[in-house]
């Protein structure tokens, strides 16, 4: 099943048919302390797609991502300005709780990090914390689910309550990807999610990201060329804090506009 | 003293330089011939010079004093040893006056030949008192003898002392810097002597505390060869009375040593705990740098001062607006006193510990909880505590030894009187006050009513092993839960 996904590209290419903005930035700068990380970013986050955002290490990938659920938030040296908004309304505007636009727009991090609880209570948190279960056995289904989505269901089904913190790299990623995926989000924030993972696992990951497309806005951090170019209908391409080029993924991969888009993607920077 | 170890200290810096340069010769200059870094060869001498001779240096100094006593003991007269009425007290006569007399030599008062011609029919105590050395009684013919021979022995001891640590610190320079060559393995030989002195340290740690707990044992098995183990352990009754047929019942003062500390945890667990919450994860950075160091002032107060907070403050307090109109007594010392002093003292321990173990707590938790939108309490509920938890109950049982050790507030506090009741406006004590009580004034160490405190001691010793035991146990349990 993974084979057909993994050379497929065409097949998610000819979706792209809805262009509702699901979440749009306008003029986004990030400081941390001195350090400008995010110079006058303007994005575009379409609904019902996937968009990837690659660049060499430490050009802000993970930093925009974070502005887009206030995760900055959490930083005390960070700081942002401009114009960032889910739907129209600003979610930088002091009436936004950010704890209820965090439940809508969903994060795994770059690095696993599974709760110190049971596989159960890990993917269990979100939906406790949002009440999205009626009983104990609506709570079951949706762990189950998400855990399947996840492509770690077969792994844990007979120790769900054995420690998340047990679990091998890839599968500890694999759990925050399904913990995610439980509260439903509106939009899933992924931050190198195949990082740790291999072939396989990447490949059913992949599968995940374009059935979430169906519902949700996927935005996918990456490094790999080929998973972009895979899973994704936009790509957007950062180069020290500037978002250089940001584009149909087909365009970005085969005509960039850009000479340091050409020169990355061809591997001569980064 | 000084000058022998400045002295060996210059062995050993000279066995570097020489060591070092030995080694650098043997390799012809080249130092990537060497087996090691030129440093450990020079490091192998000094070890090689300075720890044989500092251990024989420790040991004689243990060993000589004893020694000494033992042989100039012996050469006292028995007779006269029978005649005066205190034997211990006649051995360290014996050690004043040849100390008084080395005394009066060092400052320039006697010369030696004085010294070693004094007589006992001169008034050799206005003698010394004139060089500023007083002098209990008026010194005995025998008394004078054993003094000098305690200082000739003393003096030759010392002698050979300096012969043998010498001889040794050059023996070691020598035969190290002899096996000074290229080839020697000097790493692996200094990582061997670091790693020895590292287990001396501990050993020596494990060793004090296994002292101790015998030292304790040998007097707790006299205290129970008086005094029936049962009566001690179940009696309801502290009575002791100096003339004898005592009740030395434990119970009373577990019981009260357990209801105070009960109270004190009371106070300092949510406190403390709550305290650290706010400072770890709540606070701006201006109000944790202002509020822990007073928090941690509270730390800094000697217990005597809390002691007196509650005689004066918090004991008055409770009796006029809780234990009278409530009708529960009019004691100002009191379980309730102490015990909320004891708790404030507490805080922040309790504080301080829980807040660096919360902050240990990794910042990707505390993200993955707020990335699935959890608001500030409910990742504190739910994902950092349960992750400190075992940092935080060690906290708190250490908190628990401290507040079974505690002495002064519960002196000052609760009082003095052992009782076993349950209102907590009663005065009531503790098993440490009971062990200062039993161990001050005039005691007389062969009696049940001073050999009870060992055994008290004792107990208190297993009980807070046992909390540490149960730290340890509840700890790893989370451990293997969480890891
Ligand atoms: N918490 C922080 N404090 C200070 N500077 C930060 C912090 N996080 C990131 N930065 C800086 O911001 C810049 C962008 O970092 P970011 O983590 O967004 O890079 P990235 O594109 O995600 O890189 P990578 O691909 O390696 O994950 C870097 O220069 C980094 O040093
Ligand atoms: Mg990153």
């Amino acid at each position: 099943m993974e084979g057909s996904n993994m050379n497929d590209m065409s097949q998610f290419d000819q979706g792209v048919a809805v262009d509702t903005i699901k979440m749009q930035s306008r003029g986004v700068n990030v400081f941390y302390g001195d350090t400008h990380a995010i110079k006058d970013v303007d994005v575009d986050i379409a609904d019902k797609t996937v968009t990837a955002f690659i660049g060499p290490s430490g050009c802000g990938k993970s930093t925009f991502l974070r502005v887009l659920n206030r995760m900055n938030d959490t930083i005390d040296i960070c700081r942002v300005t401009g114009k960032t908004t889910l739907e129209g309304e600003d979610i930088y505007d002091p009436k936004v709780d950010p704890v209820q636009l965090r439940a809508k727009v969903g994060m795994v991090f770059q690095k696993p990090n599974p709760f110190p609880k049971s596989i159960f209570d890990n993917v269990a948190y979100g939906p406790r914390i949002h009440g999205l279960s009626q009983n104990k056995s609506d709570l079951e289904d949706i762990v189950e689910k998400s855990l399947r989505r996840a492509a770690l269901w077969d792994e844990v089904k007979d120790r769900l309550q054995a420690p998340g913190t047990g679990l091998s790299g890839g599968q500890q990623q694999r759990l925050c990807i399904a913990r995610a995926v439980a509260t439903s989000p509106e939009v899933l924030l992924m931050d190198e999610p195949c990082s740790a993972l291999d072939p396989i696992a990447t490949a059913q990951v992949e599968e995940l990201i374009d059935e979430l497309r169906t519902q949700y806005s996927v935005v996918i951090v990456t490094h790999s060329m080929q998973q972009a170019a895979r899973v994704s209908q936009k790509t957007a391409f950062f180069h020290l804090g500037n978002l250089v080029e940001f584009d149909e993924t087909d365009t970005i991969f085969t005509n960039p506009s850009d000479p340091r888009t050409e020169s990355y993607i061809t591997g001569r920077i980064g | 003293m000084l000058w022998i170890l400045l002295t060996l200290l210059f062995l050993g810096t000279l066995g570097y330089v020489l060591g070092r340069q030995r080694a650098l010769a043997s390799a012809g200059g080249d130092r990537r011939v060497l087996h090691s870094l030129p440093n450990y060869y020079g490091l192998n001498v000094t070890l090689l010079t300075l720890v044989p001779a500092l251990l024989v240096l420790g040991l004689w100094l243990i060993i000589q004093p004893i020694a000494v006593e033992r042989s100039v003991a012996a050469q006292i007269p028995a007779g006269y040893m029978e005649s005066v009425e205190n034997p211990t007290l006649l051995m360290t006569e014996v050690r004043r006056l040849a100390g008084g007399i080395d005394d009066a030599i060092d400052r320039g008062f006697l010369s030696p030949e004085e010294a070693a011609n004094l007589a006992s029919d001169t008034d050799i105590r206005a003698q010394l008192a004139g060089a500023g050395v007083a002098l209990g009684s008026d010194v005995s013919e025998e008394v004078l003898v054993a003094a000098q021979s305690f200082r000739a022995l003393n003096a030759t001891g010392s002698t050979m002392m300096l012969i043998v640590v010498f001889l040794l610190a050059f023996a070691g320079l020598a035969y190290a810097y002899a096996r000074t060559h290229k080839d020697l393995r000097a790493r692996n030989r200094v990582e061997y002597a670091v790693l020895a002195i590292l287990m001396g340290a501990s050993t020596l740690a494990i060793l004090t505390t296994v002292g101790i707990v015998l030292s304790m044992l040998w007097d707790t098995r006299n205290f129970f060869q008086l005094y029936p183990w049962q009566d001690f352990f179940f009696g309801l009754e502290w009575r002791p009375s100096f003339e004898g047929d005592s009740d030395l019942g434990l119970i009373p003062l577990l019981w009260g040593t357990l209801y105070i500390s009960f109270i004190a945890l009371l106070v300092a667990v949510p406190i403390g705990l709550f305290a650290a919450i706010y400072m770890a994860e709540y606070a701006s950075r201006r109000v944790r740098s202002v509020a822990k160091p007073l928090i941690e002032v509270l730390a800094g107060i000697p217990t005597i001062v809390y002691g007196l907070f509650a005689l004066i403050t918090v004991g008055p307090l409770l009796r006029d607006y809780f234990a009278q109109p409530l009708g529960l007594g009019d004691s100002s010392s009191s379980v309730m006193t102490a015990g909320i002093v004891m708790g404030i003292m507490l805080i922040p321990f309790v504080s301080s510990l829980s807040d660096d173990i919360i902050n240990s707590v990794p910042q990707s938790l505390r993200d993955g909880s707020y990335g699935l939108g959890a608001t500030q309490s409910e990742t504190v509920k739910q994902v950092i505590l349960p992750a400190a938890l075992p940092g935080i109950v060690g906290a708190v049982l250490l908190a628990a030894s401290r507040a079974i050790g505690e002495t002064m507030i519960v002196v000052l506090g609760a009082g003095a009187a052992a009782r076993l009741d349950l209102n907590p406006f009663e005065a009531m004590t503790t098993v440490t006050v009971k062990i200062v009580g039993q161990l001050t004034g005039d005691t007389d160490f062969s009696s049940p009513e001073a050999l009870v405190a060992f055994a008290l001691g004792l107990t208190l010793f297993v009980i807070t092993l046992g909390l540490n035991i149960f730290a340890l146990y509840i700890v790893r349990k989370y451990r293997e839960q969480y890891e």
